[in-house]
């Protein structure tokens, strides 16, 4: 077994409103600085022993397909380093 | 019979949901979610509140208690469930109804009234209404607005799964009556059943004569048997 960190980034979907985002761009605004756009994302850093990196892969991807991401408004997508990589 | 209104730690509109319900001679307790659902269940109620401090996203934990999973097989066997606010956001997660509840647009809590219009009166939670009756009902959330993919919301109105819309006092569906940005003014919507509906306004608060409108009150009888 091998430690590894495996990385999850869930993001909402093309298309969908981020109202979070769009404060938090106008307050940029305010603050002078000049974006054209603006995008938030989650991310979880997950740490687990794998037999290999594909396996720690797919029991993040289980994750985030079970619990991490809404699949309705989400898009996630997983990295895996062996975890002395991450530190 | 007895209504399970389930408390999760966070929930904080069980209380006022047994009070409505018990106002209306429907007999109603409430349940730990740890204790899972008694025997004599004849109705469940997914209460308001924070369930797990919304976490993650709101109802999101909620919906992956071991109670919920009893939920899902009493829907399936007709027994009617109603998720409300928060409620109508763990029913969601969990799978009980289409879609998801998120971001309100203006990024703000709101708490105020609403006009909704019945868009199905064949359930058991609008049979004292007639379909286009317009109702006022309070809404209290941050994270209301019902997003789905355009393909599964033509599927929700083509199998009449929308209960109720956001609309102005005299029933026109407007961006200006549709207070979180929800698509297609969605307010609540049906499970694969009819006995099973979510929705984001509260019916428990408009129950009470004494705290103004009693409008909830006629979706609440739906729990009668």
């Amino acid at each position: 077994m091998t430690a590894y960190t495996a990385t999850v980034t869930v993001r909402l979907k093309h298309g969908v409103l981020d109202p979070e985002a769009e404060t938090t761009k106008r307050a940029l605004e305010r603050l002078g600085f000049d974006l054209s756009a603006l995008r938030s994302a989650d991310r979880y850093e997950v740490d687990l022993d794998a037999e290999n990196a594909d396996e720690a892969a797919e029991r993040a991807e289980s994750m985030a397909e079970r619990l991490l991401a809404n699949p309705t408004i989400h898009d996630y997508e997983v990295s895996v380093v062996e975890a002395d990589d991450a530190q | 019979m007895t209504v399970a209104v389930i408390q999760f730690g966070g929930s904080n509109c069980d209380r006022d949901a047994v009070r409505a319900l018990n106002y209306l001679d429907i007999e109603a307790e409430r349940v730990w979610h740890e204790d899972g659902l008694p025997e004599e269940t004849t109705g469940i109620m997914l209460p308001g509140g924070f369930s797990y401090g919304d976490y993650l996203r709101a109802g999101a934990m909620a919906a992956r208690s071991p109670i919920m999973a009893e939920v899902r097989e009493a829907a399936d066997d007709g027994i009617p469930v109603l998720g409300v606010c928060n409620g109508a956001q763990v029913g969601s997660e969990s799978g009980l109804t289409d879609g998801a509840f998120t971001t309100n647009e203006s990024a703000r809590f709101q708490c105020e009234h609403v006009f909704l219009r019945v868009e199905n009166a064949d359930t058991p939670w609008t049979q004292a209404f007639d379909e286009g009756d317009v109702i006022e009902i309070p809404i209290a959330h941050g994270e209301g607005r019902f997003e789905i993919t355009d393909e599964r919301y033509d599927e929700l109105e083509a199998n009449d799964r929308i209960l109720f819309r956001y609309c102005d006092a005299d029933g026109n569906l407007t961006d200006e009556a549709n207070p979180n940005g929800s698509t297609g003014n969605v307010a609540g919507i049906l499970g694969d059943n009819e006995s099973v509906a979510v929705l984001m306004p509260h019916p428990e608060r408009s129950t009470l004569p004494d705290v103004g409108g009693t409008d909830g009150a006629d979706i609440l009888t739906g729990f009668r048997p």
